[in-house]
């Protein structure tokens, strides 16, 4: 049983936004990490990107983030190409770090009210009130003033959704989101996803290897691998892959006589 | 080739990154707990060093030119001669290499870590520009703390000879006749041009080391190298500006 999740989001301002990825390819020198990506995300929904570690799937979400220019191709938030750093002042945009880049020299509290400060969105005590019901979702108002490194990895993860929170985001981006998370503070983190959403119509796109976190909230998920996008369907669609890659990934079979293993107990031997 | 064209790429963004702080040069008000947090890093925190390395170069300088000043009966000249070499030279250039090593490398492992773990890309999805947050206050910083560390060195150096002077039984040499020596052929500008040299140094060690720790790619291994990278170049352009600097200085 998870936590119940009891909170009204601040509205946000303005609308939400879609997002089209049309031919992305990105390369590292002569490595090429992403390959003629096409992705058409709709406002207010929720989207998962899936697929096995190294195939992309982080380099994909810098590229909405803005965060990572494409070697050919483009990516574009509403009207707005997301490369541009001139998009930022458009769209609100949130990206969730997978291990939460928190400001280390900053307090939990400090981190989190450092957007509102630095955009001068409302005096102090209004930071203060939006601060802390950002850490009462999370359950963190006891580390308002702890330090990021007298956190937990998990609690981290809580603190970067906060801040996120704070940020009222008209896009918000979640990168491996339940990872380093107990499973009790995996669903309560599912429900926040899809509440948010669901209160605010904020689009959401969560990369995760979380195959119940996907299945929890997604409306339509990409499986990417090797760089390349393998399916993209609904949520149902991707219960019942016919692709035996993606059916593999979602569905691994556990083979507890390897002979894989058999092998090396004979070497050890 | 490759070496010429990576170095002509990082002069290039070292001055993009000028630039790009420069457009935030209105901000500086409200970026006033930050500029004092880092004057107080940059220079107070540096002040018991600078004060005995200071006084122990005015020490050494006056002790060495009491020495070879002898021969020439001209010991009578040692307050100019520490006091010129001081104010021109030795107080500007030491703390600059000072500030480059404790305070360069600081500045560089920080933004190092921050850009390794992220904490850059989060600010730039924040839409908080890192140039506006993280180098503008320092760059302030150091452009005041520099001549305050400078005339503090000069000081300690002149008073470290005068205490050599005054007690060491080869030169003895009184301290009214070291500070009278000192103060006749001493011109303001000595002081000024000494001042204008800290300035220089301490601006361009700020923004190399910034745009070196900005631009750290990797791991932890690489924070390091990017330390190491960033103080070796500010000790290397301390010393080739310290030339052209001066020249112009003279030329005026």
């Amino acid at each position: 049983m998870s936590t119940p999740v009891s909170f009204t989001a601040s509205p946000f301002v303005g609308k939400t936004f879609g997002i089209t990825v049309s031919h992305l390819t990105k390369k590292f020198g002569r490595t090429t990490v992403l390959s003629d990506i096409n992705l058409e995300i709709k406002p207010g929904e929720i989207f998962c990107i899936m697929g096995p570690s190294g195939s992309g799937k982080t380099v994909l979400l810098k590229h909405i983030a803005g965060l990572e220019t494409a070697t050919s191709g483009e990516v574009r938030i509403g009207d707005f190409d997301a490369a541009d750093p001139a998009t930022r002042n458009k769209v609100h945009l949130a990206l969730v770090f997978q291990a939460g880049a928190l400001f280390n020299s900053l307090s939990v509290y400090d981190n989190l009210a450092l957007y509102p400060r630095e955009h001068r969105e409302c005096n102090e005590a209004g930071i203060r009130d939006r601060v802390m019901h950002a850490l009462s979702i999370l359950s963190l108002e006891k580390a308002a003033h702890k330090f990021p490194s007298d956190l937990s990895g998990g609690m981290k993860k809580r603190v970067a959704i906060a801040r996120a929170l704070v940020m009222e985001p008209q896009l918000l981006l979640y990168d491996e989101p339940t990872s380093e998370l107990d499973p009790v503070m995996s669903a309560t983190l599912t429900e926040i996803i899809a509440t948010l959403r669901e209160q605010t119509a904020v689009t959401s796109v969560v990369v995760t290897h979380d195959r119940d976190l996907a299945f929890a909230i997604a409306d339509r998920m990409a499986f990417v691998m090797e760089g390349r996008i393998q399916g993209v369907g609904t949520r149902d669609d991707f219960k019942h892959p016919t692709d035996p890659v993606i059916a593999n990934f979602l569905n691994p079979v556990i083979d507890l006589k390897n002979p894989r293993f058999k092998q090396l107990e004979n070497s050890h031997e | 080739m490759n070496h010429l064209t990576a170095i002509v790429g990082h002069i290039g963004g070292t001055v993009l990154l000028l630039g790009r702080t420069l457009k935030f040069i209105g901000t500086l008000p409200r970026q006033w707990a930050r500029f004092i947090e880092q004057c107080y890093l940059i220079g107070y925190t540096s002040l018991p060093i600078v004060t005995i390395l200071s006084f122990f170069i005015g020490s050494v300088l006056a002790l060495q030119s009491g020495y070879s000043m002898e021969n020439f009966g001209a010991k009578q000249f040692i307050g100019t001669l520490v006091g010129l070499t001081m104010a021109r030279e030795l107080g500007p250039v030491m703390v600059a290499i000072l500030i480059a090593g404790r305070v360069g490398s600081a500045i560089t492992a920080e933004l190092a870590s921050m850009k390794v773990y992220q904490e850059i890309d989060a600010l730039t999805t924040m839409n908080i520009p890192p140039e506006r947050m993280l180098v503008l206050p320092r760059l302030a910083a150091i452009l005041v703390m520099m001549p305050v560390l400078a005339i503090i060195a000069n000081l300690c150096g002149w008073y470290g000879g005068a205490l050599i002077c005054e007690y060491t039984h080869s030169i003895s040499v009184d301290s009214e006749s070291y500070f009278t020596a000192l103060k006749d052929y001493m011109k303001p500008h000595d002081i000024t041009d000494g001042l204008v040299k800290a300035e220089v140094f301490g601006f361009v060690i700020v923004l190399v080391c910034c745009y070196i720790g900005l631009n750290t790619r990797g791991g932890p291994r690489e924070i390091g190298a990017s330390v190491t990278k960033a103080v070796v170049s500010s000790l290397i352009l301390i010393l080739v500006l310290d030339y052209f600097v001066t020249k112009a200085l003279l030329m005026t």
